[in-house]
């Protein structure tokens, strides 16, 4: 191809490639701006005038006030612990490198490819005393997002160098010390990465409160999004609002992280 | 005064604790009782040796067509997966100049959307009379190929895959992009020096350069397809029939119907494919990173 065509046709094949991608999307936000029945064909075409009262229906109807509180107290607890336990655990298995460790560490990024018995942790959750709880979610979700986490602060922990940690010992740092307020702050490119990853698995994970939370004043917004298209499935225009309401805060995220995400898909695949 | 290590094993504790609580307890004590007739609705669990596993291998029942259907599942969105998202991450690559990081904005987009959701608004687009696909596909002529995608048990599974697909690209075309930009540009100018073509650069240098990378993909598709639940559920919940019906959508019927020995077994087949899969992953990674 003469080198003058060959960046419009990548163009657009490129924009070709983005439309298709952000097509369904752009399809909800203006079906949820449609009245009832202009919505449901769920065409391309835009609404012919605008409605916002699905929005009301779907907060109202969709329990989704209730469940975004579930879905946003879910995420930021589980996260919190879930990387603050990680990146401890990391710190010393990076920088203590015994056999003993290094098995621990095998051990633990396992988990990455582990599938959940969830029969059998059912019986654990009982035993526990957590099933059906809001604490026994949020335990739940840290302990399945220790692997990864771990996996991916491990490797950034090696790129700090042990002279701090000498320097801080000297100074009298306890470990705790050392960890918390040496470590830590410098660990904060690989925390994000870990924290933002981990908010998103948690807030779109639709598994765990299917077999876990039978209570709907538990339920968080991806459940409460199934229950509701079950009830309105031929109302496209509220399906679509709750939808939209429901990623918004994805997308968000998504967008003002866009950076650290990609930098923690791509860490431990490829380095460079 | 006694020193202290400044790497204290209880650090590790609270990450072990949670990870052997609520991982591997229930996935080993989950072998022992897939030898049971455990279920929800009878007190007593009885050892019944293998005849869950006897039950799962048995042609009579449908369950080798559910694993059929996981392997089937992964094999394909592994490959249309790596073959798009290869294509446009050579595209942002080379291809164009400019913008390169809006379009891989817009491309990774649905890896972010929650999976149900994604399923709920392809249930629309796949509608047979009223969808936006078969819309189009009548549009532009092309009425034999508008298709009822999500209730022909023949095509239905393909749906389901085409869907997943769609997702996951974005994901790929991240992970391969990164591995093209590590690629030294000055082998392709000797390459062109040497007065080598487009196919004769990719087939030498671009291949066997991003290999660790296409490896790692795998991997990674492989663990996803075989453990693949929400848009199978969300999408068909394993129908029409049984035609769409994986292990996990599978345990989740067996969960609800109180079939838990069963459930187990299956679990346990699915965690020992998983545990050899996990095993080549580990290597894979630990090989990568020793090379850094």
């Amino acid at each position: 191809m003469p080198g003058n065509l060959r960046a419009p046709a990548a163009h657009l094949a490129a924009f070709l490639a983005s439309l298709i991608m952000i097509l369904p999307v752009y399809l909800i936000t203006i079906n949820a701006l449609k009245s009832s029945s202009e919505a449901s064909t769920m065409s391309m075409e835009l609404p012919s005038e605008l409605h916002l009262e699905s929005f009301l229906i779907a907060i109202e109807k969709g329990k989704l006030l209730g469940s975004f509180f579930n879905s946003l107290l879910y995420a930021t607890s589980a996260t919190v612990i879930a990387t603050l336990v990680s990146a401890m655990a990391a710190f010393v298995m990076s920088r203590h490198r015994t056999r003993l460790n290094r098995f621990f560490y095998l051990f633990l990024i396992m988990g990455i490819a582990l599938p959940i018995n969830f029969f059998t942790l059912t019986t654990m959750m009982q035993l526990t005393h957590l099933i059906n709880t809001k604490i026994g979610v949020i335990i739940l979700y840290a302990a399945l997002q220790v692997p990864f986490s771990i996996f991916l602060i491990y490797g950034f922990v090696e790129t700090i160098p042990r002279e701090l940690d000498e320097a801080a010992i000297i100074d009298g740092c306890r470990p705790p010390q050392l960890f918390f307020l040496v470590i830590l702050p410098l660990l904060k490119p690989v925390l994000v990465t870990a924290g933002i990853l981990n908010f998103l698995n948690i807030w779109n994970d639709f598994m765990i409160p299917l077999y876990y939370l039978n209570s709907s004043a538990n339920w968080p917004m991806t459940l409460a999004v199934y229950n509701f298209f079950g009830q309105y499935q031929s109302s496209w225009n509220l399906v679509s609002a709750d939808i939209l309401l429901t990623i918004i805060p994805v997308v968000v995220i998504y967008l003002l992280g866009q950076r650290f995400i990609i930098a923690g898909m791509t860490s431990g695949s490829v380095k460079g | 005064m006694k020193t202290h290590s400044p790497y204290p094993f209880y650090f590790i504790l609270a990450a072990l604790a949670l990870y052997v609580t609520f991982f591997i307890i229930p996935s080993l004590s989950g072998i022992a009782y897939s030898f049971t007739d455990w279920s929800s609705y009878s007190e007593e669990t009885e050892f019944i040796g293998l005849d869950n596993y006897r039950t799962i291998l048995s042609p009579d029942e449908n369950y080798l067509s559910f694993i059929g259907n996981t392997l089937l599942f992964t094999f394909w969105t592994i490959i249309i997966k790596t073959v798009f998202g290869l294509a446009l991450a050579l595209l942002l690559n080379q291809g164009v100049r400019r913008f390169v990081n809006g379009y891989r904005v817009l491309i990774y987009l649905p890896v972010i959307l929650p999976t149900l959701v994604v399923a709920l608004i392809f249930r629309s687009i796949l509608d047979p009379a009223a969808g936006l696909l078969n819309g189009f596909l009548r549009g532009i002529g092309l009425d034999a190929l508008a298709l009822p995608w999500l209730i022909d048990p023949s095509i239905a599974l393909y749906s389901v895959i085409g869907v997943d697909s769609w997702k996951g690209i974005g994901y790929i075309m991240v992970i391969l992009l990164a591995g093209l930009q590590t690629i030294p540009k000055d082998l392709y100018e000797a390459a062109a020096i040497d007065g080598a073509g487009a196919w004769a650069k990719f087939r030498h240098i671009t291949l066997p350069m991003l290999m660790p990378a296409l490896m790692i993909v795998t991997v990674l598709n492989v663990l996803y397809g075989l453990r693949v639940f929400d848009i199978v559920y969300a999408l068909t919940n394993g129908g029409p029939g049984y035609a769409t019906e994986v292990l996990s959508t599978e345990i989740f019927k067996a969960f609800s119907k109180g079939q838990f020995g069963l459930g187990t077994a299956i679990s346990s087949i699915l965690f020992l494919i998983l545990v050899v899969t996990g095993y080549l992953v580990i290597r894979v990674m630990e090989r990568q990173s020793d090379r850094d």
